[in-house]
């Protein structure tokens, strides 16, 4: 079955980098088939960043989002321009200390920046909690392919660090934020 | 044995020419080609014989291109469209000097500076005709991850094959997109047909190409963009000695089209009949999946992954073909050309502003001739 994961925040969250963590791990550790795409330009420099992720068995032929059904959201200029029009059958994550509106559609409320910041002391690796949770939630991909994508993707000496976020992110979910 | 990566079609082109032996780079970086640049910067250093080096500007980059091609290495360079418009005059000069060499344009919207980060096939004459003279080359089109390392490695054989400069001419789409790519540990290999010793440096042999002398093998060898002898000495008044020598540079690669032609064809006996090349393949390819997963089996489509020399023969594989339907991202540079080699009608769907034809953009067209 074809998913189509839309990532948005703002330029320096590493939202292209969540959307490449997700197509990796699907692909070289899930052997599903992955297409990542990114919108280039100004936005990287600030601005409303958006990344996508289309994970399916199948060959992925048309390479873009169609329909999108999972979103995960960090930020509100992000959740206005990508997220706000999201489907009523969609799920949305969203880190609900920088997203002050909440979708239609069914969605998780991820303390995600917040909690980096006071558990790991690292408001950086709030991409990774949210694709922690992301996963946790959705089942989209395992968690171990999750965890071989984070490990073959970020920098050395950051391992721990990044493992702990993702975690931090499963626990998130486990602890029942969420549903409207 | 074969890797598998998650890479962009940009890191895959680079990763195609590593594979293919290319051991010189001569550029300028632009978006959104950059990445090509960037990876074999760090890559190429690390290679025996290897060399990277960003020139001051696109023109300069072509012209040490064509100068490590004459050292006999592969070499190659990577742009986008002001950076080949830049490049323009000096492919000229690699046509005329029969110059093996790969140029990668991955495509953004034109004309001038455009849109840099933006999806387009506007350059798809540009490549074929935008240096001055007549002449012929060779362009090819990857519509994957997976197409973009192949048919980088495919451009170096064909163009040490014909003495040419070969275009590997993708799109932004296709460039900046992720997904699943499988290396394998060899690549075919078609090096350059040696002089022969004591043969004239330009003199063709039946195959209308010449053998190649590379500077230190011994051979004399003088390397001029004006009209030249077999000597390679310039011979600028000789009318009959140009129309031989234009005219063989042109019939080397389009009297061999139907050997150069690389092509998909889906379901000969369509009515309504796709033609398309780069990223709209991506979208035709979702149309026929899902009208065959709703038990519709009309539609058929050629896609070109080598689009110059335009392989025209091919047209003729659908006899029922009542209509040709061609996506271009583009105002319909090669609908025209289809055009002018068939009785068929043809019907272009141009989009430009950057982004893909949709599924549904496409299948309505189609519906109208069903």
């Amino acid at each position: 079955m074809r998913h189509e994961v839309r990532f948005s925040g703002f330029g320096g969250q590493g939202i292209i980098l969540s959307a490449v963590i997700l197509g990796r791990a699907a692909v070289l550790y899930d052997n599903k088939n992955a297409v990542q795409t990114q919108v280039y330009g100004p936005e990287a420099r600030g601005g409303a960043s958006m990344s996508a992720v289309i994970i399916d068995d199948e060959d992925i032929l048309f390479p873009k989002v169609i329909n999108p059904n999972i979103f995960v959201i960090m930020s509100q200029e992000g959740f206005l321009k990508y997220g706000a029009g999201a489907p009523g059958n969609a799920v949305m994550l969203l880190d609900s200390g920088l997203v002050h509106d909440r979708p239609s559609c069914r969605y998780y409320e991820i303390p995600a920046s917040r909690e980096a910041k006071d558990r790991l002391g690292k408001i950086i690796v709030a991409n990774i909690v949210m694709l922690g949770s992301l996963v946790a939630a959705t089942g989209i991909i395992t968690k171990e392919a999750l965890e071989a994508g984070i490990l073959s993707s970020v920098p050395k000496g950051t391992e721990d660090l990044n493992i702990r976020a993702m975690k931090l992110g499963f626990d998130l979910i486990m602890e029942g934020k969420g549903e409207p | 044995m074969s890797r598998t990566e998650f890479f962009q079609g940009n890191i895959a082109c680079a990763e195609g020419a590593l594979a293919a032996g290319c051991r010189f780079f001569g550029g300028y970086p632009i978006t959104p080609s950059t990445e090509v640049a960037e990876h074999l910067a760090l890559k190429l250093p690390k290679v025996k014989g290897g060399c990277f080096i960003q020139m001051e500007d696109e023109i300069a980059g072509i012209a040490a291109v064509i100068g490590a091609s004459w050292t006999g290495v592969r070499a190659m360079t990577a742009t986008s469209g002001p950076g080949f418009s830049l490049m323009m005059e000096n492919i000229g000069y690699a046509i005329m000097t029969e110059t093996p060499c790969v140029i990668v344009n991955i495509q953004r919207g034109g004309p001038s500076t455009g849109q840099p980060t933006m999806a387009a096939q506007g350059d798809m004459m540009q490549c074929r005709f935008g240096s001055h003279g007549d002449s012929s080359i060779i362009a090819l089109c990857p519509a994957s991850v997976q197409e973009c390392f192949e048919l980088t490695v495919k451009a170096f054989n064909l163009a040490d094959q014909f003495r040419t400069p070969v275009f590997l001419m993708a799109d932004e789409a296709i460039g900046h997109m992720r997904e699943r790519i499988s290396i394998p540990d060899s690549v075919p290999y078609t090096g350059r047909k040696p002089a022969e010793k004591d043969t004239l440096p330009f003199k063709p042999d039946e195959d209308l190409i010449p053998g190649f002398a590379p500077f230190g093998s011994g051979h004399h060898v003088p390397v001029t963009g004006l009209t030249h002898d077999w000597r390679g000495y310039p011979a600028t008044t000789n009318p009959d000695l140009h129309a031989e020598l234009v005219s063989r540079l042109y019939h080397k690669i389009e009297d061999k089209r139907n050997g150069i032609a690389d092509y998909e064809i889906e379901n000969r006996e369509a009515s309504v009949v796709f033609i398309c090349y780069g990223a709209p393949a991506r979208t035709v390819a979702q149309v026929l999946h899902d009208q065959k997963h709703d038990g519709k089996d009309d539609l058929g489509c050629l896609r070109l992954r080598i689009v110059w020399p335009f392989p025209e023969a091919l047209l003729e594989q659908f006899p029922h073909a009542s209509v040709f339907i061609v996506p271009e991202l583009n105002l319909g540079m090669i609908s025209r050309e289809i055009q002018r080699h068939t009785a068929v009608p043809v019907r272009s769907v141009s989009k430009i502003g950057g982004e893909l034809h949709t599924p549904r953009e496409l299948l309505q067209v189609a519906e109208e001739y069903r």
